[in-house]
């Protein structure tokens, strides 16, 4: 059986499905990320594109098929486990600490002291401060670290998000539609942001904006009805007739 | 408001808060009030223990318990069952047809004492079990509660309902806990008299100390990156768990925390008033702890303290007079703070204190100036 096959995949999600009250959100699908691979899913609203993060964050639980990565089971894990176990996630709708400082944002996502009595001896020395320093240069912050992120831009708030991420150093970067709301200038950065992010780790960009996937992906795949309509280059997938009427065509 | 902890007592402000608050309870009561009026703060601080552990749970956590009354009820029902033991020895309890028991048990045809009293013979035990026993009492019914992700107001009508069951539980089981008049005739504590003056005064220096340690310790936990990740819990949970962290463990925690402190001060309530009983451990109670932290300020340990005063000092006064009335002011007093000052006392102070600070500095800077303008005559004086 497939459940018990070893791949040299970082992601290899099979047979999955995920029924709410008979609606198959994700339906039997069949899914592989490489290391350094940045890949995008596409798809139309409902396509069921947010599900599947949900699914291998733990957020949502599969009803059947199988989710490795790094050849470790995910389906059973809890979702703090499975953020131990090297995946970030982030949220459709920015999903920061609004009452809390840029820094204190990065703070509580730093990868040590995530015990109770961990964080209560948690030392802020030197060596935390110049990971966030760092992290926070990597997403343009690094001038806002006293602000409260409830005041950053939509843009920004975006940014640290994927900041948060980022320190924690995760082996699969999952990110749903990273550039909504953002302006032009913004959408470029960010779109270089992922390319030199993407070194040495896989990342899953969900996306609309096809000038951006354009940039970023080295794979694409169109998701329609929780299936995958094709997968593939960026040109095949435009040119495929299927696409086009479902998703591009409008 | 996020830095609110910070404000007021990561920095010097915070430390003069704490040092005023010090100075009014460990100098200015006591030299103020005679031993009948300075028992009774005692008393009203034993509830400031409740008040901070729900600044802490509530306030930071979020998580709203109607129950603290539970722990400080085993804390102070702990303490009582050690006092009463040794008021019941069998020289005093000659007459009993039981003699060595407690005279409750006797009157109720008990003639042997339960198990479960047996190790409160210690004084050593007593003082564990205050610690121990409400902790793992709050482990049982966090860990049930969180693990399962129930939390909010499901969160707070349980613990009410838990304080209720106890209640009824005492009450019900007369014959092992005193029922409703609880356990009485509290006299000695290892030979001491615990009634007289001297002592009472000695108990409401140790309550001031301890009181203050537990705003220490709470604060430690507060400015620690613990502190910073119950904030973060109570805006977003989702994330905190996607950040990788066990959030229930976060919770249990703080709820054990809270419930330890508050038996804390039950405990040093029974040695203060010398009695224990269920009216301290249902659901009015429980309630007037929200409402002290609440008054207070959910958001200031401190604040929490002053709630506690103010509301007790209220109702003695108020009660005296008007005893029915007491309870419908106290309640329009809540809803009028929930809804027009969210963060209590020490939001006022937060929002108006500048005012008066911007005044002593106004006053402070008037006596620098005439100071030199003292300089600058005496100056003149030297040079001529
Ligand atoms: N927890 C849930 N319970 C019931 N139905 C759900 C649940 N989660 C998602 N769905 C449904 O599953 C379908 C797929 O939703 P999903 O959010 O994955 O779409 P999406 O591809 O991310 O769309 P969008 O581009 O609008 O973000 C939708 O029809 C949605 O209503
Ligand atoms: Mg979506």
């Amino acid at each position: 059986m497939n459940m018990s096959t070893n791949t040299d995949f970082t992601l290899a999600i099979e047979d999955l499905t995920v029924s709410f009250d008979g609606f198959k959100a994700v339906d039997n699908l069949n899914f592989y990320l490489d290391r350094n691979e940045l890949h995008v899913v596409i798809g139309p609203n409902g396509a069921g594109k947010t599900t599947v993060l949900d699914l291998i964050c733990g957020k949502t639980k599969s009803t059947s098929g199988s989710i490795k990565f790094l050849n470790k089971e995910l389906t059973n894990l809890s979702e703090h486990e499975i953020v131990l176990a090297g995946v970030g996630r982030k949220f459709q709708t920015p999903s920061i600490y609004e009452n809390l400082s840029v820094m204190e944002n990065l703070e509580i996502s730093y990868p040590k002291g995530r015990g109770v009595f961990g964080s209560l001896m948690f030392k802020h020395d030197a060596v935390v401060r110049d990971k966030i320093l760092e992290v926070a240069t990597q997403i343009m912050l690094e001038k806002a670290l006293h602000t409260e992120a409830g005041l950053l831009s939509h843009g920004q708030k975006q940014w640290l998000e994927i900041g948060m991420l980022l320190i924690q150093d995760p082996q699969l970067l999952m990110l749903d539609e990273p550039v909504a709301g953002m302006s032009v200038k913004e959408r470029e950065q960010t779109a270089e942001l992922l390319n030199k992010i993407s070194e040495g780790r896989s990342v899953l960009v969900i996306e609309h904006d096809m000038e951006f996937v354009a940039r970023i992906a080295h794979k694409v795949t169109v998701l329609h009805q929780g299936k995958i309509l094709a997968s593939g280059d960026m040109k095949d997938v435009q040119k495929d007739p299927k696409v086009i009427e479902v998703y591009l065509g409008h | 408001m996020s830095f609110v902890y910070e404000k007021l007592f990561g920095d010097k402000k915070g430390l003069i808060g704490f040092c005023i608050l010090a100075a009014l309870i460990l100098v200015v009561f006591p030299v103020m009030l005679d031993s009948f009026r300075l028992n009774l703060v005692g008393k009203y601080l034993t509830y400031a223990f409740a008040a901070v552990s729900l600044v802490l749970l509530w306030g930071y956590g979020g998580t709203l318990s109607l129950g603290q009354g539970i722990f400080f009820g085993i804390g102070g029902y702990a303490m009582a069952m050690f006092l009463k033991l040794e008021a019941s020895s069998p020289e005093n309890t000659a007459i009993q047809s039981t003699p060595g028991i407690p005279d409750f048990m006797d009157w109720n045809q008990i003639t042997e004492l339960p198990l479960f009293w047996m190790p409160f013979h210690s004084f050593s035990f007593t003082l564990f079990a205050v610690l121990v026993v409400p902790t793992i009492f709050a482990y049982i019914i966090g860990a049930a509660m969180f693990k399962r992700r129930v939390g909010g107001v499901y969160f707070a009508i349980i613990t009410q309902v838990v304080s209720v069951i106890l209640t009824v539980l005492i009450v019900g089981q007369q014959g092992l806990t005193g029922g409703i008049n609880g356990i009485t005739d509290l006299r000695t504590l290892n030979g001491w008299d615990i009634t007289s003056d001297s002592a009472k005064t000695l108990f409401y220096f140790i309550n001031c100390f301890l009181l203050l340690a537990v705003i220490i310790a709470s604060r430690f936990i507060l400015t620690s990156k613990f502190g910073r990740i119950l904030l973060a819990m109570r805006d977003k949970e989702d994330r905190v768990r996607f950040s990788g962290y066990d959030v229930a463990n976060f919770k249990i925690f703080i709820f054990c925390f809270a419930a330890m402190i508050s038996a804390i001060g039950g405990a040093m309530f029974t040695l203060q008033v010398g009695f224990m009983s269920p009216s301290f451990v249902g659901i009015v109670p429980s309630i007037e702890m929200v409402i002290f932290a609440a008054i207070g300020g959910r958001m200031s340990l401190i604040g929490a303290v002053y709630g506690t005063l103010l509301i007790n000092f209220g109702k003695t006064a108020f009660s005296e007079s008007f005893p029915e009335l007491w309870l419908f002011l106290m309640g329009g007093l809540f809803i009028a703070v929930v809804m027009f000052f969210p963060n209590g006392l020490a939001g006022l102070w937060e929002d108006y204190g500048h005012h008066l600070t911007k005044r002593l500095d106004f006053i402070k800077n008037l006596f620098s100036k005439s100071k030199s303008a003292a300089d600058a005559i005496e100056l003149k004086g030297s040079k001529s």
